[in-house]
């Protein structure tokens, strides 16, 4: 079977209607709708430290899970598609380790010659 | 040609992983039963997603690697109505906004594939109208930032001068894309409303025939926007 669209080809797909009832997205808009308040009463109470980022990362992962399973149809598609859509941005993880590597580093670095020049730069400071 | 191996891509498709090999490894297409334009739109989003991850972590390198203090998000866009300032709340606000618009689309896309017309024109109308109403108020942000807090791409008074660059690179390349999608979902809802999609009618630039599936994928880019500002919220905003 060609699904390829050229456009004189009757819809399909009328099945999927019924697959999905409306429910289901009046559920996960609600529970979007909750999650969105809860990260940001995170702010609102001043939750810091590792609570605070626990609980930002925690909701903001089940919000784009959310998103991307029901209302983006994930859920509904085949292994051959989920994988390619979710494996390959997995290397974006590289990328966030290599940050930080570099950017300790540049801190230290910076830490290292830009507070020795303000202390060259103050030698007179009561505190020395 | 015999019909048998014509039918033999649209044998039983098998479930689970094993459907997984033998789609990968088939003949022709990998993604069965999926229409051209999904899995295209699919693709850009992939590439999408490793342009916004690019900005995401260069913003975490240099937030990581100033000596200076970084301004406070919570400080910086907190309004006051009358009273205190609340904190944070003009993005609060433009979050429930984005949200309730990914709801209407996510309808929107429901009541295309049952045909019911007007039910979709009005979804995708209001989903358009919400769109811009966030588009209006990051304007609103954008300028309150640079006229009356003078944050510059280069510097701002409240501390690092990271934070203005990447200020005005994350939420301006988001604010890009939404306003981008509202303008289709403007020409969608008149496409709708004028009955191209159930007459099939050939859009002026791609002449292929109008077709609901295309508010399906529509509804996958508005996702995206949503979901990109996701990851915005939770690491610039509330970091």
């Amino acid at each position: 079977m060609d699904h390829t669209a050229d456009g004189h080809e009757p819809v399909v797909r009328e099945e999927e209607a019924i697959q999905h009832p409306l429910g289901i997205y009046f559920k996960i808009w609600i529970l979007l709708f909750v999650l969105s308040a809860m990260s940001y009463a995170v702010d609102y109470y001043q939750v810091q430290g590792y609570m605070r980022w626990f609980l930002i990362l925690f909701f903001m992962v089940l919000k784009a899970g959310l998103i991307i399973a029901v209302f983006m149809h994930m859920v509904w598609e085949r292994l051959a598609m989920v994988y390619f859509i979710l494996v390959p941005p997995a290397l974006l993880l590289t990328l966030v380790a290599i940050g930080s590597l570099e950017a300790d580093w540049t801190f230290f670095q910076r830490g290292v010659y830009f507070l020795k020049e303000l202390v060259i730069a103050a030698p007179a400071s009561p505190h020395h | 040609m015999s019909t048998e191996t014509m039918a033999s891509d649209s044998l039983e498709l098998k479930p689970g992983i094993a459907g997984f090999f033998d789609d990968w490894s088939s003949d022709q297409r990998a993604f069965k039963g999926v229409p051209w334009g999904k899995a295209m739109m699919w693709i850009f989003l992939v590439s999408d997603t490793f342009i916004f991850g690019c900005f995401l972590a260069s913003y975490m390198t240099v937030r990581m690697s100033t000596l200076e203090p970084w301004p406070s998000s919570s400080e910086v866009f907190a309004l006051s109505f009358g009273g205190a300032p609340i904190p944070l709340i003009l993005i609060a606000i433009m979050t429930f906004v984005l949200i309730t618009s990914s709801g209407t689309m996510a309808l929107a896309v429901n009541y295309g594939y049952r045909k019911n017309k007007w039910v979709t024109f009005w979804l995708l109308f209001a989903t358009a109208i919400l769109g811009a109403t966030f588009v209006g108020m990051q304007v609103f942000e954008w300028s309150k930032l640079i006229f009356e807090e003078g944050v510059r791409p280069w510097g701002n008074p409240m501390g690092a001068a990271q934070f203005g660059s990447v200020f005005f690179m994350v939420t301006g390349f988001h604010g890009f894309h939404v306003s981008i999608g509202v303008i289709f979902l403007f020409i969608f809802s008149y496409k709708v409303a004028r009955g191209h999609l159930d007459d099939q009618t050939p859009g002026w630039f791609t002449k292929r025939g109008g077709n609901y599936e295309e508010i399906e994928i529509l509804g996958l880019y508005w996702h995206f926007v949503d979901l990109v500002w996701v990851f915005i919220f939770a690491f610039f905003y509330l970091w």
